[in-house]
């Protein structure tokens, strides 16, 4: 089964169509998607380099990760917000784009990650003598995070 | 000192280096990709100092430990991104130089560079010595809002340089306009 009537449907939607008809909606909202990226990945990072015993280390990662918690969940928010949108607008060039199966995919993992693996190492804390757990875990996040961002930016260049 | 900056850029953009990198398959796609992920990660760090100058988080960690701890990489950052800037602009230098939100943009980074000057001699050496816990001054908080809006404002002019709605050769512009691109509407492409 092809996922390509899904796609073309999401194109013909009345969002999409609004923003390929508009001149600046497209980059207006991609400005937006771009501070959704910066925020997430701030809030992202402030763990991951606790977590590679880099940043802020003095403080306990149990607390550092709900701290951000608000905030990176504030950035999904806003990059899901706004990339739906640009989504819907160039759908079709996106079913034939194989970064943006990259972006997917590793969104998908990197979002199944986060709220499992990556939750449950940092809300337990760190076994003393053990921070290869940490350090494995923060690379796989942010490793993830890469293939999003990258495919991300070479969908526009496709 | 405009016609002769328009001179100097015209016989820039001539210059094989910046013909080389604007014509080049790879090459420019890669600096741009380079400067965007860097930039999630500079305004990522500092949007999170700026939310903890205004109490909105990490409340429990004292200022001077953030900044200790974030600068370094908030510094490689930008340094990373001046290099991948001056050269996307090398790439294309008249252009840029006229567009609007390039301009905009220099504009707001002098006055985020303001904001930073006058945090750190200003507004940080009060804040160090009373920073534990709780919502910092409001001078502090102020800094970090107008930090927060500066960094939003480049972004949002960054991106849009790439557009070309006010560029010269898409005449007629208004007079304003004309002005604040320093366009000459009777010369083509100017």
């Amino acid at each position: 089964m092809s996922l390509l009537p899904f796609f073309q449907w999401c194109y013909q939607t009345a969002i999409g169509e609004a923003i390929r008809d508009s001149t600046w909606l497209f980059p207006l909202i991609e400005a937006f998607h771009l501070l959704g990226l910066g925020l997430t990945v701030g809030t992202v990072l402030i763990v991951d380099l606790r977590l590679l015993g880099l940043g802020l280390v003095k403080q306990p990662l149990a607390q550092l990760s709900s701290d951000a918690q608000p905030w990176l969940l504030g950035g999904l928010t806003l990059m899901f917000a706004s990339g739906i949108p640009l989504f819907l607008s160039e759908a079709e060039k996106c079913y034939y784009s194989f970064p943006f199966w990259v972006k997917m995919t590793s969104l998908a993992l990197v979002l199944l990650f986060t709220f499992t693996v990556r939750r449950r190492v940092t809300r337990t804390g760190l076994p003393p003598g053990r921070p290869p757990l940490g350090r494995l875990t923060a690379l796989i996040s942010l490793g993830l995070w890469f293939g999003v961002a990258w495919g991300g930016r070479w969908i526009g260049f496709s | 000192m405009g016609k002769s900056l328009l001179a100097f850029f015209e016989q820039l953009a001539d210059s094989p280096w910046s013909v080389d990198l604007h014509e080049s398959q790879y090459a420019y796609s890669i600096i741009e990709s380079i400067h965007v992920w860097t930039m999630a990660v500079f305004f990522g760090s500092v949007v999170m100092f700026d939310l903890r100058l205004l109490g909105w988080t990490m409340r429990g960690v004292p200022v001077s430990e953030v900044i200790r701890r974030l600068q370094p990489l908030t510094i490689a950052a930008f340094v990373i991104m001046v290099i991948t800037g001056t050269l996307l602009f090398f790439a294309i230098p008249l252009r840029s130089y006229q567009n609007i939100f390039f301009r905009s943009k220099m504009l707001l980074l002098l006055l985020a560079g303001l904001n930073v000057w006058f945090f750190h001699s200003r507004v940080y050496p009060r804040v160090a010595t009373s920073n534990v816990d709780g919502a910092p001054p409001s001078r502090a908080r102020v800094a970090g809002a107008l930090s927060l809006a500066l960094w939003v404002g480049i972004i949002f002019s960054g991106r849009m340089i790439a557009y070309n709605w006010f560029d010269c050769d898409r005449q007629p512009q208004s007079a304003l306009i004309n002005f604040l691109t320093s366009c000459d509407p009777t010369e083509a492409g100017r």
